[in-house]
């Protein structure tokens, strides 16, 4: 019989051990999957994994590698703050979305005029949106103490017709011929967030890499991280210390929010190019698997996000060279997710094969 | 009152690390009150565990009346006949007495028919409880009535009590040992498990003694001196906490007529506290658990904010500042729990000296935190309070109780307080340990500063209190000097006997 | 605008044909919740039970099979979440996403060949002379059956926790899993039972969206309502006749949004869409100045060991 023996501590070599463990298991459960579906799966293991990167064409993938990883990033990095102190904002597509909306409404405000300023504008309204969308939760919580969870959440629902309205009304292209969708910025060169197209690099990733070492900073030398960790580890002692519960769930989810806003801007002024009804692709959900995997690390964050976009890049190839259904994809990061919360048991606890006991 | 009821050979039980039970053997007879004598961690609870059914031993045998005895799981040591009252109730706050009292059955009738069977008990054995009432809103000695009336509804041959006086005040002390003498003269064998020795030698019949895991000694406590027994459990003679009798000065802290609703469901409304504490002077808060305790400490740490004027300072009135304003004006405090309040149990205890040294150690510049020298604190505070761990890395959950109790203490005498208030500073410590803790107290109160010790340890409180006052349902009793205090008079301030009665057997 | 196109019986029929998916999903996580267990995965465990009935009533061609395979498919997902949060002893919020994430990229991975297919019709007896009583009959009494058992299976619930042993077992392990454990009962086994009836009635409930409600297959056609029966359970306070109510209420707002957009009424659509999310958002704030009824033990992982 196996049984779970509590480590006297949280096992050091397991923390970096568990997400790699974690990815291995995927790789082989996945392999499994795509047996199942017909496909060779070493073969589909080796697309995913390794042609974004090493095949003929990966001068290709490589740029997209920055494009995808960009957004998860920064929104994993964001939800990070909140996961460690245990505040879970899941809402954070939502905060994508409004936080284009925003930017890309204050851009095309301004169409025609070409202006330096035009792009700062654009980053602090998307900045702004999304910290704006996860106040609403952060204040009911605060204020009435509402579930954080179930609020964000519905206000993904809610952002998603309010991008349905915006691109059949407001934000709708006059000159698109009917079609739903707003201008194109990539045609608007005062308000594009690309950097250099052809290396994939554009704002977003340069925001991505400054919130990396920020949240590092922030959790390893500052009080305010020390207090949001120890908020996680133990919300009472957190008080007793003297951490002010209001402040850090409006800090933490505020953060979130505008750094998701910041992604949805990034992307819809660059790699998107245009608010659209199918704007937001499941950036915001797809950040909470590399949050868990990055270990609510940002070290682990940026590997963990630049796994993701690789299987998201991955994934495309092996969807028009193998025939492999995106939704095997989905599955696959959704597979990452379980497997690495079960291994991640080993952290804290050992197996031990003993007599059974009483349970 | 004959015979042998259950007969205990051999029983081992190892625990990573640790070996809590070695090969303890021992009789309890027919009716016997037969007591299990330990320090904390002496391996009494494991033992109890083992004969309930909870932990199967590693080797070892039982017999119950002769026949082999190993029960697999609780439910057969009760249809065994063995019943058994925990120390921290198993108890469900929002379910009523009843339904308690079901859950702990094996087949328990209807509702209606518990609910008359538990009023016929409990008035046959003087503990008055209504079946419908809400189990949250009752006291903590109530709640030990249901523990107490969910084993006799079970005609039990053998209960096991660990620990029952703690909730107890002395008068309902005494008045639960008529109702053991009572069950015991019926036949019933009580296995009693305390530290306590007068009780002991009060009650039992006989006693086994445990150290480290191992049996070493029995006696008959009537005719045996608490000093003797105290011994064999401890293994050496104690050292009794000194204390110089420095000047009484003016008042650091005072509570002015404060009142503050507490924040959790179940908890106990401060109601009208008024004190004082002075320079040089520790003041001991008794009472038994559950009367405000915990309430009182938050509103001292600042977790729980009140008018300004209800908690005063050194004549500076502080009651709406929160925890770390009020460290930097000098006073500080210790919480009962230890894991998870006063320290974060996955922590390092750098990271925990951090918790509540940052501002008086000067651990941070303008919110940027200097591991080295909130590592300096910690290795300070392993040092000079002899904290046994191998070094400031390691985390708080990793240090046995009396250990991370010493280094919670240390971090908050350490920072030299004006005013220190510590709840339980010693619970669950052994007695190496607790001398430590109470001296360092001591010496604390006379280097200048004042002192506030909440426990529900009255001989604890005795040795070190220079006044002594009790916490009742929330409300403070008159404060007293200590010295000279009877028990029935320090009873009488905890509550009496709170409705409780002699039994009617 | 045309208000007078909505016919106030069809309305309240389709009120309770609304309700019927939520009720099933919000009972069975109130019996999860109940044992101590927060399962987020509700949404997950909905659309994969909505493809697995799909699947199987459109190869067998009995949409009762379907139903069966629904629950059946919910109960073996959840089964997923009770390994991770009971022997893993994994944080249970995570577990939940974790789980709502793959039920999604599961039901979409197996609803392939699915898109566009019609399922076999869901057999609706009339009940004789009940159905014929104006107004109330065609309301009340002239559903499918899975209507009548998502309300048998509420008055069960509620019968069941309140009266019967197995409920105080199940109340007392969600409210104090230390003392439960103590006292014997085996907390892992109750909890995991509880997970897979919280699997199983959420599997029912997605199927019931894609068998009769809608009834075709498109990818993420639940669309929330397993997220909304989670906000069910807190306005309902832990309460299976108050859940019911809830039901009722959530049912007849998405049941009045669809039928003024189909009136025409001046508001856009995307806000009239908007409405069944917002007025969740609402309730919430108003129900949660009262958490007191939620097991004290809700959301924490338990070891025997510790």
């Amino acid at each position: 019989m196996l049984k779970l023996e509590k480590r006297p501590q949280p096992s050091q070599a397991w923390t970096y051990l568990t997400p790699l463990l974690a990815v291995i298991l995927t790789m082989i459960a996945g392999g499994i999957l795509f047996a199942f579906l017909g496909k060779d799966p070493v073969q589909a293991i080796k697309t995913i994994f390794w042609d974004p990167l090493f095949s003929e064409f990966a001068f290709y993938y490589r740029p997209q590698l920055l494009v995808k990883g960009a957004p998860l990033v920064l929104i994993a990095i964001g939800l990070s703050l909140g996961f460690r102190a245990g505040i879970w904002n899941i809402g954070a597509e939502g905060q994508y979305i409004i936080g284009a909306l925003c930017g890309a409404g204050v851009g095309l405000a301004f169409y025609p005029i070409e202006a330096w300023y035009i792009f700062p504008l654009m980053v602090i309204a998307g900045a702004l949106g999304g910290w704006a969308w996860a106040m609403i939760p952060a204040i009911l919580k605060v204020r009435f103490g509402t579930n954080e969870i179930l609020v964000s959440l519905m206000l993904v629902y809610v952002a998603e017709q309010l991008l349905a309205s915006m691109s059949l009304g407001l934000l709708k292209n006059p000159q698109g011929f009917g079609f739903p969708g707003s201008r194109n910025l990539n045609d608007y060169a005062s308000a594009n967030s690309w950097i250099d197209q052809s290396v994939g690099l554009h704002w977003g990733v340069v925001a991505g890499f400054i919130a990396v070492i920020f949240a590092y900073i922030l959790l390893n030398r500052h009080m305010l991280g020390f207090h949001i960790r120890l908020t996680g580890e133990a919300p009472r002692a957190a008080r007793f210390a003297g951490v002010n519960p209001t402040r850090l769930i409006l800090i933490c989810l505020g953060a979130a929010g505008a750094l998701a806003g910041l992604a949805g801007l990034f992307e819809v002024a660059g790699p998107s190019g245009q608010v659209s009804i199918d704007f937001n692709a499941g950036y915001g959900f797809t950040a909470i698997i590399v949050a868990f995997l990055g270990r609510l690390h940002p070290v682990g964050i940026l590997l963990a996000g630049a796994l993701m976009a690789l299987t998201y890049i991955g994934g495309d190839i092996a969807q028009s060279n193998m025939g492999l259904p995106s939704a095997a994809i989905q599955l696959f990061q959704g597979m990452l997710l379980f497997f690495l919360l079960t291994v991640d048991v080993l952290t804290n606890y050992r197996i031990r094969l003993s007599q059974r006991e009483v349970a | 009152m004959t015979g042998t009821l259950l007969s205990i050979r051999g029983l081992t039980k190892a625990y990573p690390g640790v070996v809590a039970n070695n090969d303890v053997s021992f009789d309890i007879g027919v009716g016997e009150v037969h007591a299990l004598l330990g320090e904390n961690g002496a391996g009494k609870s494991t033992l109890v565990k083992m004969i309930y059914g909870l932990v199967k031993p590693d080797s070892g045998e039982m017999e119950l009346h002769h026949l082999p005895f190993a029960p697999a799981e609780p439910s057969a040591a009760r249809a065994a006949g063995v019943a058994m009252v925990f120390q921290h109730f198993s108890l469900f706050e929002a379910l009523n007495v009843a339904e308690n009292i079901a859950l702990g059955m094996e087949n328990p009738p209807k509702m209606g028919d518990l609910a008359a069977r538990i009023r016929a008990v409990s008035d046959l054995y003087g503990l008055p409880l209504d079946p419908d009432r809400i189990v949250g809103d009752l006291s903590a000695g109530e709640r030990q009535r249901v523990e107490i009336i969910r084993c006799l509804l079970q005609d039990p041959k053998l209960l096991i009590m660990d620990e029952p006086t703690s909730v107890l005040t002395p008068q309902e002390v005494d008045i639960l040992f008529e109702t053991l003498r009572k069950l015991s003269a019926e036949g019933t064998a009580i296995l009693y498990i305390s530290h306590k020795l007068e009780e002991i030698r009060t009650l039992c019949d006989n006693a086994t003694i445990l150290r480290l895991g191992q049996v070493v000694g029995t006696c008959i406590p009537r005719d045996s001196t608490a000093r003797e027994m105290a011994e064999m459990m401890v293994g050496s003679s104690l050292h009794v906490p000194e204390r110089s009798s420095g000047d009484i000065g003016p008042v650091r802290l005072q509570l002015n007529n404060l009142s503050a609703a507490s924040s959790s469901e179940f908890g106990t409304t401060l109601k009208n506290i008024s004190l004082e504490v002075h320079t040089g002077e520790v003041l001991g808060l008794g009472g038994v658990a559950g009367n405000g305790q915990d309430e009182l400490l938050a509103v001292l740490s600042g977790e729980t904010l009140t008018a300004a004027g209800a908690v005063v300072l050194d004549g500076q009135p502080i009651g709406n500042m929160g925890p770390v304003a009020r460290r930097k004006l000098g006073l500080l405090t210790a919480p009962e729990e230890r894991l998870g309040h006063a320290a974060a149990p996955d922590m390092s205890l750098t990271e925990n000296a951090l918790l509540t040294g940052a501002e008086r150690q000067d651990l941070e510049n303008r919110g940027f935190l200097k591991w080295g020298r909130a590592k300096e604190f910690a290795e300070e505070i392993i040092a000079r309070f002899d904290v046994r761990t191998p070094g400031p890395g390691n985390a708080a959950r990793a240090l046995s109780g009396g250990n991370l109790q010493k280094f919670v203490i240390g971090r908050e005498v350490l920072q030299r307080p004006e005013v220190l208030v510590v709840n339980q500073p010693t619970w669950g410590v052994d007695a190496a340990a607790a001398a430590s803790i109470r001296q360092a107290l001591l010496d604390l109160a006379a280097g200048g500063a004042a002192v506030v010790v909440i426990s529900q340890d009255l001989d604890e409180l005795m040795e070190i209190s220079d006044r002594f006052g009790a916490l009742n349902e929330g409300r403070l009793s008159d404060i007293r000097t200590a010295k000279g205090l009877t028990v029935d008079e320090i009873g009488l301030m905890m509550g009496g006997a709170h409705g409780m009665e002699v039994a009617h057997v | 605008m045309d208000l007078s196109s909505i016919n106030p019986i069809l309305l309240l029929a389709s009120l309770i044909v609304a309700a019927t998916p939520l009720l099933l999903a919000a009972i069975g996580e109130l019996v999860t919740e109940r044992a101590g267990v927060l399962n987020l995965g509700v949404e997950g465990m909905m659309i994969t039970g909505a493809i697995c009935g799909f699947a199987i009533a459109v190869n067998t061609g009995s949409p009762v099979l379907g139903l069966l395979a629904a629950a059946i498919g919910g109960a073996v997902l959840s089964l997923l979440f009770a390994i991770l949060t009971q022997f893993a002893l994994a944080n249970q919020v995570a577990s939940g996403l974790a789980l709502t994430l793959f039920g999604l990229g599961l039901s979409s991975l197996i609803g392939q060949g699915y898109q566009g297919v019609k399922p076999p019709a869901f057999p609706k007896p009339e009940i004789p002379l009940l159905s014929d009583i104006p107004v109330l009959g065609p309301i009340v009494f002239s559903h499918d059956f899975v209507v009548y058992l998502a309300f048998f299976l509420t008055l069960g619930v509620w019968a069941m926790l309140k009266y019967s042993r197995a409920g105080l077992i199940l109340r007392a392990v969600g409210e104090n899993h230390d003392a439960a454990h103590a006292l014997g009962y085996k907390v892992v086994r109750i909890r995991v039972l509880a997970i897979m009836f919280g699997g199983a009635c959420a599997g029912l409930g997605g199927a019931y969206i894609s068998l009769i409600r809608v009834p075709q297959w498109t990818e993420g056609m639940t669309s929330g309502v397993g997220w909304i029966a989670l906000a069910l359970v807190v306005f309902a306070s832990w309460k299976p006749w108050r859940v019911m109510l809830g039901a009722g209420l959530f049912g007849g707002v998405s049941v009045l949004q669809l039928n003024l957009q189909a009136a025409g009424v001046a508001i856009p659509v995307e806000y009239l869409a908007m409405s069944p999310y917002l007025i969740t958002i609402l309730v919430l704030v108003i129900m949660s100045a009262d958490r007191s009824r939620a097991p004290a033990s809700l959301g924490k992982g338990f070891h025997a060991g510790t």
